[in-house]
């Protein structure tokens, strides 16, 4: 069996579980955002009362931080009630910032456990060795509800990356690389293994963008089998006990895809699907209305810190704008203590709440109609962060912060400022 | 539940996303009246004009991928839309349709057998999607757990006799 068959077969109380069987597992973490108010409707509307177990429920009022409409307010407001009626008291208030950061921040998310999130970037978890799904706000329902969900256990891929990535190239680029490649539906319903040799030069928050953007080529959930890098951050995070799954010699994958990273160039998703992936030398000197670091995908304080050490001491482009938004509380405070705040506001920087922001197009950061952004996020559908004639292009943290000093679509790599280099 | 569904097809191409189908700036609102207003906003404004109850929609590959928000399949279904026929589906929006008893049909090729706005026949049982001259092609028939909870008229009513059991 596979480490992550072997993860399913212990939630669901089983010895195996072959592929295509469905299973009705434990769920060891559950998550709410605040654009989910129907989750609560559900649970009453199933007969809900009482919460199965509210310490192992987690609420995020994360897209809409801090509200910018009476709804949104409203929203929130029952979701806080709801909490407070439930005895759930892991409420991450508009402080925390985006659901997948605060979880890793607080060391919540453990090798071997399921969690379940109503966004679809849940397989961020894979990065730890746990099983990170995202559902609608009625499976969610389910769980509070009776602390269980059901999955069918998928086929599962195995992509393997090759060789030490260059200088300029990071996660980003690697993933959009690989999506581009196989295409926005290669892994629908399917489970992603990440795995080779370059996973030993990617630290946790590099890991976290590979995990997170499998997503976007359809996947289910995704892993990285743990590993040193992987240990040291839960080390210094995690304190309860947890089991480490490792798949069987004899698993045989569904499929499996190989990738060189040793020449990879820095890569752009135009828009406006993310497969629809380049070189970033095909659209340079494209002229660039805002850049825009943030989100799950390149809101982590690694990234701020590539656009501190590009921009620090210089200023952004007159005619562009730079919208950062640090992933959570803990990335924003990290990012000032490390005084990368200070460098990219005095360069012309514009600092929001720890959230989603502009992510998503609803909140602070969004696009006019026919402006061109270049974002750390993970989706250029049109509409999605602001108007539907806007022009998404997702690159690397290094890609948006030197589009931002430039003004336009650059190639980053001889921008790039290596820490104590 | 009537397994056998009639309908016309609105057609649409491939990766149509959650944020198509239901675009980011409106998930604030939460009432069915209120969401149903937006349904396929991002790519067909005109479709909640000519949308009638029981008409099918016909999609390329990944229809629904992107965001896990339920207000795409709670807008489709509350519009009327009797059942969607796509040569695949993202996977969280097929959950959450099957979750509120939204019928969906995988079936590869469909694009190159339907016109928009061909009346078409449906049968869940067998698969078969036909016209008034005849079957046009046989999909892969529901599993039967998801003919389960759609012949349960959703997953909300097995969930509550399990808590009701329970009690
Ligand atoms: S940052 Fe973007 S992708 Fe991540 S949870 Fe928020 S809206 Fe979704």
């Amino acid at each position: 069996m596979h480490a992550i068959e072997k993860l399913l077969a212990n939630k669901a109380g089983k010895d195996s579980v072959t592929t295509g069987e469905i299973v009705n597992c434990e769920v060891d973490l559950a998550g709410i955002n605040d654009l989910y108010l129907q989750t609560v409707r559900s649970f009453h509307e199933m007969g809900g009362v009482k919460v199965y177990d509210p310490s192992r429920v987690m609420m995020f009022l994360d897209h809409y931080a801090p509200a910018s409409t009476i709804m949104q307010a409203q929203n929130q407001k029952a979701f806080r009630e709801f909490c407070w009626d439930q005895g759930i008291e892991m409420l991450m208030d508009i402080d925390q910032g985006v659901c997948h950061q605060v979880v890793a921040d607080k060391g919540l998310a453990h090798p071997g456990e399921i969690i379940v999130i109503t966004d679809s970037h849940t397989t961020t978890h894979g990065a730890f060795g746990a099983f990170g799904t995202g559902v609608g706000a009625t499976d969610l329902a389910i769980i509070l509800a009776t602390g269980k969900l059901w999955f069918r256990v998928p086929e599962i891929i195995k992509i393997n990356f090759e060789g030490k990535p260059p200088q300029g190239v990071y996660a980003k680029d690697i993933i959009l690389h690989a999506i581009g490649e196989l295409g926005a539906d290669f892994a629908v319903y399917k489970a992603v293994e990440l795995a080779g040799s370059t996973l030993q030069y990617l630290s946790i928050s590099e890991r976290m963008a590979l995990c997170n953007m499998s997503t976007e080529m359809g996947a289910k959930t995704s892993y990285i089998q743990p590993d040193d890098v992987t240990m040291a951050f839960l080390n210094e995070k995690v304190t309860r006990p947890y089991e480490i799954y490792h798949t069987d010699p004899d698993f045989v994958y569904a499929a499996q895809v190989s990738f060189d990273v040793t020449h990879l160039q820095p890569k752009l998703a135009a828009p406006s699907s993310v497969d629809n992936v380049f070189d970033i030398q095909t659209f340079i000197d494209t002229p660039v209305d805002q850049a825009y670091l943030g989100s799950c995908t390149g809101g982590r304080c690694e990234d701020i810190g590539i656009a501190a050490g590009i921009l620090k001491g210089k200023h952004i482009a007159p005619r562009t704008r730079f919208v950062i938004v640090p992933a959570s509380k803990g990335v924003f405070l990290e990012a000032m203590a490390k005084g990368y705040v200070q460098s990219l506001v005095e360069a012309g920087a514009t600092f929001v709440t720890p959230g989603c922001a502009a992510c998503l197009g609803t909140h602070e950061g969004m696009l006019a109609s026919d402006e061109t952004c270049i974002t750390t996020t993970n989706r250029n559908f049109p509409g999605r962060m602001g108007d539907t004639q806007a022009r998404i292009f997702l690159g690397s943290p290094a890609a948006v912060a030197a589009a931002a000093l430039e003004g336009k679509i650059v190639d980053p790599t001889p921008y790039i400022v290596k820490e104590n280099a | 539940m009537n397994t056998n569904l009639q309908g016309r097809a609105f057609v649409f191409g491939n990766n149509v996303d959650t944020d198509q189908i239901y675009p980011g700036r409106f998930v604030q609102y939460t009432d069915v009246e209120d969401v149903a207003k937006y349904a396929m906003h991002g790519v067909d404004p005109e479709f909640i004009h000519t949308v009638k109850q029981g008409d099918i929609i016909v999609a390329g590959t990944n229809f629904g991928c992107g965001s896990s928000r339920e207000h795409a399949a709670i807008t489709l279904k509350a519009v009327g839309v009797g059942a969607i026929i796509a040569e695949s589906f993202g996977r969280i929006f097929y959950r959450n349709a099957i979750n509120l008893a939204l019928p969906l049909i995988v079936c590869p090729h469909i694009l190159k057998y339907v016109q928009s706005r061909d009346s078409l026949l449906v049968d869940l049982k067998s698969g078969t999607i036909s016209n008034e001259k005849g079957i046009l092609i046989t999909a892969e028939p529901l599993s039967p757990y998801v003919m389960s909870i759609l012949e349960a008229g959703g997953i909300k009513p097995l969930v509550r006799a399990q808590l009701l059991r329970g009690a």
